[in-house]
């Protein structure tokens, strides 16, 4: 894929002579996402009492996996000015199709890898949608967020399949030796670098960027911003299968209705970590602590008995600071720049 | 800059690889049945019960509703408070605000985490939150199910609001009064994968092949989702389809409140008989304008009240959760548990134009 | 069914004066579409099942599209000056829940007041809205799946669990969801009313005009002189009105209302707006094509049931009927562009 980019020589070169102002701005953020995790953690450490557990830990970082892994490949694709809300529901439908590719008697590792395909595919549909007839990811993917899970509950019906074997259940909650770390995050860890590498030390990576910024700048730059945005849906859908597989392990149910509403936790996580909806701004990091940020705020006010709807108000509200402090900040630099923008 | 035969050759490589992958995967892998699926740590009724342990004081009784904010369960709660507050325990509900076994786990785990004596359950799926359960389970908390059941060795005792033959059968009692025992009927379901409602469903359907109600013929099940929409449309769809239908049963509060207030305002008020599950609070409009003769449900106060003395008694050990044990539970009396850790409620109760103005829930 | 339904597509065909004979007739073909789509979905039903277009099934297809149609209305609006507004359905549930409270508490409302007040906290939910998008330049997406989340727990926190039954609101209110003139719902003809309405504001007023200018352009806008916070502004209160309206409305349709009322309502009115040909990416659509996407919608809800079609298909459709409508627009505008180069200019 790397081929795709030869011809950037600089990244975030078209059309954005801030580049410099703009990546300090952005080191800011993701130090000050981390500042305030790590007050998070501390205060909720010694307030919250069993917080600061390592079977709390446990808990907290199950509780995120699903909502991290799907978030990478979708941080790539906000990046480029595109998005996708169908996350949720391909997990649903590789879900339901896990159960009756279980039920059906195959081996459960064939399964896996018919799966993950099965996401692939599924982003792939997406992609065409978007690559090659050109249409708006937004309605794009609402569309198909309906028509997702609407299959999903075609395949599975009103079954739940529970019956995997316990192994592979134990397994996706398991934790590495006796610590409190589950084997699952390691893998989430694993694909972060991966995803990390691709958007921050490949030509690809930035020529994403410049995509983000000015599609029309990058085609003309020689980025095959279509194919590039091809492969990003790809790996979206493939990487929200495997998250189907874990979901699916984990609650040791397949059913159709797994992570209802799940695409709204993600970009809410992906747009805390700083990553502008507009695209051509964020880091994978920022995405990552922003995850965390949301995960460990949750575990700590629940821990703390706070009642379910406060928690979706202060979900709200995080996100809505999270852009309009920064915004308000940055009006005026804002102002300036889609005016050279427009120029 | 991609040349066609170098293409070709990563196409290859990748299908290759898959190939390889799949076959390898093929041979000797974990398919259904091949592998022991026992959870090893799922424990049944251990230890000794003490039938004349006292209640402890000051219990952590925590209870988990499948949705906060849902009347039913806020009123069904509300009887575990007052069960609690009898037997000097702490008290608190928490809970998702929708309804998904996935957010349970993470309460659940919480729970755990906070060292809580009784965790009393309505559960969004009988398997999901089985692990949680049992994590619980292990950090010392008892755990009580009620309304809707996990598997048996994921908890130990679960208070059942009616048994399903017994709600099956009153169904059918009720619509057959109501149709004149002869006529075709539809039911009126939640969700398509309520484990409550497919049970009772398939119980009704035994008890229709019973030769008494030989000439009744039940003709579909719609889902109306719980939502009122919905099960306005589904009811609309029902008596479109079926123009003949003489009744319909809906065993869901939110289905028969709509499908009554769709009827109470259409052709259809009168002509077509209507009952199922439902509060009295709702109904009680459409009892008194005629729409609806009868209908039934047990009291969800005394649902979760008999939750929270079922774990008092657990955390105390006068019962462990084996069948024949005995424990009193305050105002309602005793109770004996019954297989795979069951306790029964009570037949559920009948509400018609008579009796109606006595209940508030 | 179909004429009935077509009717109110036509008018504003013949009264556009001010657009070129082409665009006329794409937005024909588009609202066209729509309605053959429709006139085919219930000539199917109707075969199978002649009862399907009995009166008392007509009025319930009505009474069923009544709430679709207010909200996607509201939504068009909002989507044009290119924004989005994903909070509708939280402020719909707001609303209702508000409305049940203060039937009940106060029982002598008139129904009059009882909508003016749920129109009125919707509106104030929509400057919350407004001020966040248009003051702090965020874009909505963002802000008003913020506010979801917000306005959702605000409902939540309020009601504690509490549910408001029909026996708890006056019978005069609970009319108003019943109640027909000439056969026809009440409810409808109001839904019918605001569509009219807020067609007739965006096609003849030089400020509806503008949200199309905003949607084409927001930077040309502004250049040209358009105050263009101001109507992102307006846009994002009127659109919180009606979905004020809407939650009234359900109030008085069901008669049952608590906190979870309209979750997940928002993906159907963003879909009946898409599917009715309102460009997600703003600057064109009208809100005769949202309302038909509404109907639509609902009658394909009512046409399963009533085909006795697994209801499990029924978001597999809707998902395709998404995709397929996008495809179609992208489509016409293609050779819109194409019939359009070359000639000298054209309106908005």
């Amino acid at each position: 894929m790397a081929r795709d980019t030869v011809a950037v020589d600089v990244p975030g070169a078209p059309a954005e002579p801030a580049a410099g102002v703009l990546r300090s701005a952005l080191v800011r953020w993701d130090t000050a996402l981390l500042v305030v995790l790590v007050a998070v953690v501390v205060i909720a450490g010694v307030l919250v009492e069993g917080f600061a557990s390592g079977r709390n830990l446990q808990f907290l970082l199950l509780d995120v996996i699903a909502i991290a892994l799907i978030a990478l490949p979708l941080t790539l694709i906000v990046i480029t000015g595109e998005i996708d809300l169908s996350v949720a529901s391909t997990l649903g439908l590789c879900s339901a199709a896990m159960g009756q590719l279980w039920v059906a008697g195959l081996p459960l590792e064939l399964i896996v890898v018919l799966v993950i395909g099965l996401g692939a595919v599924l982003g792939a549909v997406n992609a065409v949608f978007v690559t090659k007839f050109a249409l708006p990811s937004l309605a794009v993917t609402i569309g198909t967020l309906a028509a997702y899970r609407g299959l999903a509950f075609v395949v599975l019906g009103d079954q739940a399949v529970a019956d995997f074997p316990f192994r592979w259940t134990e397994a996706a909650s398991g934790t590495v030796g006796d610590g409190a770390v589950p084997w699952a995050a390691v893998i989430t860890a694993v694909l972060a670098i991966v995803f990390g590498v691709v958007l921050h030390a490949t030509p690809f990576g930035r020529s994403l960027y410049a995509m983000g910024n000015n599609a029309e700048a990058a085609t003309f730059a020689g980025i095959r911003v279509a194919r590039a945005k091809f492969w990003l849906f790809v790996a979206s859908g493939a990487v929200s299968g495997l998250a189907g597989v874990y979901w699916t392990l984990r609650f040791a149910s397949a059913r159709a209705d797994n992570a209802a509403g799940l695409e709204l936790a993600v970009v809410a996580a992906v747009l805390l970590g700083g990553v502008s909806i507009f695209g051509g701004r964020g880091t994978l990091l920022g995405v990552l602590l922003g995850v965390l940020l949301l995960g460990a705020v949750r575990n700590a006010l629940q821990l703390a008995d706070v009642a379910a709807d406060t928690l979706n108000v202060v979900t709200g509200g995080l996100l809505i600071a999270s852009v309009v402090v920064p915004n308000v900040i940055t009006l005026t630099r804002a102002l300036w720049r889609r005016r050279s923008r427009t120029a | 800059m991609s040349t066609q035969p170098k293409r070709t050759l990563r196409l290859g490589l990748i299908a290759a690889t898959m190939a390889t992958v799949l076959v390898g995967a093929a041979c000797g892998g974990t398919t259904r049945g091949s592998e022991d699926n026992a959870n090893p740590s799922g424990n049944q009724a251990t230890g000794q019960a003490n039938p004349d342990a006292p209640l402890v004081e000051g219990l952590d009784v925590a209870f988990l509703p499948k949705q906060v904010n849902n009347p039913y369960f806020t009123v069904a709660d509300g009887g575990g408070k007052s069960a609690t507050e009898e037997f000097k325990g702490k008290y608190k509900e928490v809970g998702p605000s929708e309804a998904s076994a996935s957010s349970q786990v993470s309460y659940i785990n919480t729970l755990s985490q906070q060292q809580t004596d009784v965790i009393a359950t309505s559960a969004n799926d009988p398997n999901a939150i089985c692990g949680a359960l049992n994590s619980a389970r292990q950090a010392g908390a008892k755990v009580v199910t009620f309304d809707s059941d996990t598997k048996p060795e994921c908890r130990d005792v679960f208070v059942n609001q009616a048994t399903a033959e017994g709600i099956a059968e009153n169904q059918v009692k009720l619509i057959s009064e109501q149709i004149g025992g002869a006529g075709k009927i539809a039911i009126l379901s939640a969700t398509p994968n309520a484990t409550n409602q497919n049970a009772w469903i398939e119980l009704m359907r035994a008890e229709l092949k019973k030769p008494e109600h030989g000439k009744i013929e039940l003709v579909t099940v719609a889902y109306g989702n719980d939502e009122d929409q919905k099960s306005f449309q589904e009811t609309q769809g029902l008596l479109r389809s079926y123009p003949d239908l003489k009744g319909i049963v809906s065993p869901t509060t939110v289905g028969v409140a709509a499908a009554a207030r769709y009827l109470s305002g259409s052709e259809y008020k009168g002509k077509v008989a209507l009952t199922g599950l439902g509060t009295p609070n709702q109904m009680r409009e459409f009892v008194k304008d005629g729409t609806v003769k009868a209908f039934a449900l047990w009291n969800p106060a005394d649902l979760g009240y008999l939750a929270a003395y079922a774990g008092a008694a657990l955390a105390s050990g006068q019962i462990t959760g084996a069948e024949g044990e005995k424990f009193k539970a305050g105002k309602l009396g005793e109770y004996t548990i019954g297989k795979d850790g069951v306790v029964v409620l009570g037949p559920p109760t009948v509400f018609d134009q008579g009796n109606i103005d006595q209940f508030d829930f | 069914m179909s004429a009935r339904l077509a009717a109110p597509a036509v008018p504003p065909a013949e009264a556009d004066e001010s657009r070129t004979r082409f665009v006329r007739k794409l937005w024909l073909a588009r609202e066209f579409g729509i309605v053959v789509a429709l006139g085919l979905l219930v000539l199917v039903t109707t075969l199978d099942n002649p009862a399907f277009l009995s009166p008392q099934s007509l009025r319930d297809l009505l009474l069923g599209a009544a709430i679709l149609v207010v909200l996607a209305v509201g939504q068009t609006v909002v989507i044009i000056s290119r924004n989005i507004d994903l909070s509708v359905g939280a402020v719909l549930g707001l609303v209702a829940f508000a409305t049940g409270k203060l039937l009940s508490t106060a029982p002598g409302t008139p129904a009059v007041v009882a909508i003016l007040a749920g129109v009125g906290l919707g509106a104030v939910c929509g400057v919350v809205n407004g001020v966040l998008v248009a003051a702090a330049r965020v874009p909505a997406l963002v802000i008003t799946l913020g506010t979801l989340y917000a306005f959702r727990g605000i409902d939540h926190s309020w009601a504690q669990g509490q549910q408001i039954n029909a026996s708890d609101m006056p019978r005069s209110f609970l009319r108003l969801g019943t109640w027909t003139v000439l056969g026809i719902p009440v409810l409808a003809v109001i839904a019918v009313v605001v569509m009219a309405v807020v067609g007739f504001y965006l096609r003849s007023y030089r400020s509806g005009r503008e949200l199309y200018a905003i949607g084409s352009e927001p930077a040309a806008a502004r250049l040209s002189g358009i105050p263009v916070g101001r109507r992102v502004l307006t846009s994002f209160v009127l659109c919180g009105a009606l979905a004020g309206l809407a939650g009234v409305l359900y109030a008085a349709r069901f008669g049952t209302v608590d906190a979870t009322v309209g979750t997940g309502i928002e993906l159907q009115v963003v879909a009946a707006a898409v599917v009715g040909g309102v460009a997600i990416f703003g600057g064109s659509g009208s809100v005769y094509g949202a309302a038909l996407g509404a109907v639509l919608l609902t009658t394909i809800g009512s046409s399963l049931a009533v085909l006795r079609i697994n209801p499990f298909w029924q978001q597999a459709v809707v998902g395709g009927l998404i995709l397929a409508a996008i495809g179609l627009d992208r489509l016409l505008a293609v050779r819109a562009a194409n019939r359009l180069r070359g000639r000298s200019s054209h309106g908005a």
